[in-house]
């Protein structure tokens, strides 16, 4: 088991940072960019004639990755890309602070 | 590669959530026992008379080690990464996209667990808010990219990495090829799932799904291979390194 919390003695999150900065950066630039066409498994879903089987139960706030209300569709992506990106670090970041009570050592 | 609701049968869906979930409970209790030590705390009680062992009383109890806030840093990038790295679909042929996974990527970083809590997280937000990958197809999802490809991944890099002499200079080679095999054994799974619901038949489906996500895998291979290169650069430590290192082991912390 990896025990992560020996992994480095000089501590920085600078590189974390700019990773999240880097990844807000594709989300809502480098995202535009993005491939239309079906991923691999829609395509063999075309192929094979299962495609149309798909039902939706939840569109999702956010359907297809482009913000609702938003006309012009490269912002709407963008804005999408970068709500989605803060949500998952969000997400992952407070399940980190709800999961493990942050209580330094030494203190009762 | 995120599976929708309606192409899988109720009876595949159901279990494969219950194994989601049952590997989640396990992840976080591997993750909390690495993040958080256990300490003994002394508690100063009355003396009594007659001594019933007052005095000090002893308890442990635990408490997040300093490094651990980095963690929540770590995990949360790399998850954020990962999200809008999975935007990004490339062109792998005429008509066809794919787009990067990430199970091995997270994994090598992270560890196994934390991987598996990214990418489960990845694919809870993409299938609540987003609507891309089904609610019922969630645990398939889960199991297909974190069991599978994350955790999978893991141990498939790890025996390779051990059978090879953990020599570094193969690292990188073989983050990018383990990277690859994850897409394809995920594509693989996510096969049998199908044909076990009776969506389709395995002769027709298995060739086509491998087929074509081992060009994905090659994209997966390519970004695993960038961002590790750019994290070892920064000599920042990476789990699937640092399980090597002497000084893994040192009580250094807290």
């Amino acid at each position: 088991m990896p025990r992560w919390h020996m992994m480095k003695k000089t501590m920085t999150t600078k590189t974390w940072v700019s990773l999240l900065v880097v990844s807000l950066l594709i989300g809502g630039g480098l995202s535009l960019t993005a491939s239309s066409s079906p991923d691999g498994l829609e395509h063999v879903a075309g192929t094979h004639g299962f495609f149309g089987s798909a039902v939706s139960y939840l569109t999702g706030v956010i359907p297809d990755y482009a913000l609702p209300g938003v006309d012009n569709t490269y912002l709407a992506t963008a804005l999408a890309g970068v709500v989605g990106t803060a949500m998952v670090f969000g997400t992952l970041y407070i399940l980190g602070v709800l999961l493990f009570p942050r209580r330094q050592a030494g203190q009762k | 590669m995120h599976l929708p609701d309606g192409f899988l049968s109720n009876g595949v869906s159901a279990p494969l959530i219950g194994a989601a979930a049952a590997v989640g409970v396990a992840a976080i209790s591997k993750v909390r026992s690495a993040f958080l030590k256990q300490v003994p705390v002394l508690k100063q009680k009355l003396a009594t008379f007659p001594n019933v062992g007052g005095g000090v009383e002893s308890s442990t109890q635990f408490v997040l080690t300093k490094v651990g806030k980095e963690h929540l840093w770590r995990m949360a990038s790399v998850g954020a990464f990962i999200f809008a790295a999975q935007m990004v679909n490339f062109k792998v042929m005429d008509g066809v996209s794919g787009h990067l996974l990430g199970g091995v990527l997270a994994a090598l970083i992270l560890g196994p667990w934390a991987g598996f809590i990214i990418m489960t997280a990845v694919l809870t937000v993409q299938a609540l808010m987003f609507g891309d990958g089904g609610i019922i197809a969630l645990g398939a999802n889960i199991v297909n990219m974190g069991v599978i490809a994350c955790i999978g991944g893991w141990y498939a890099f790890r025996w390779l990495y051990v059978k090879t002499g953990k020599r570094k200079k193969f690292f990188l080679i073989l983050a990018a090829f383990v990277a690859w095999v994850s897409v394809v054994a995920a594509s693989a799974g996510a096969s049998i799932e199908l044909i076990v619901s009776g969506t389709a038949s395995l002769s027709a489906i298995l060739p086509d799904m491998i087929g074509t996500h081992a060009l994905i895998g090659v994209g997966e291979g390519l970004i695993t291979f960038g961002l590790l290169v750019l994290l070892l650069h920064k000599q920042e430590r990476i789990a699937a390194m640092a399980y090597d290192e002497e000084d893994y082991d040192d009580q250094d912390m807290g």
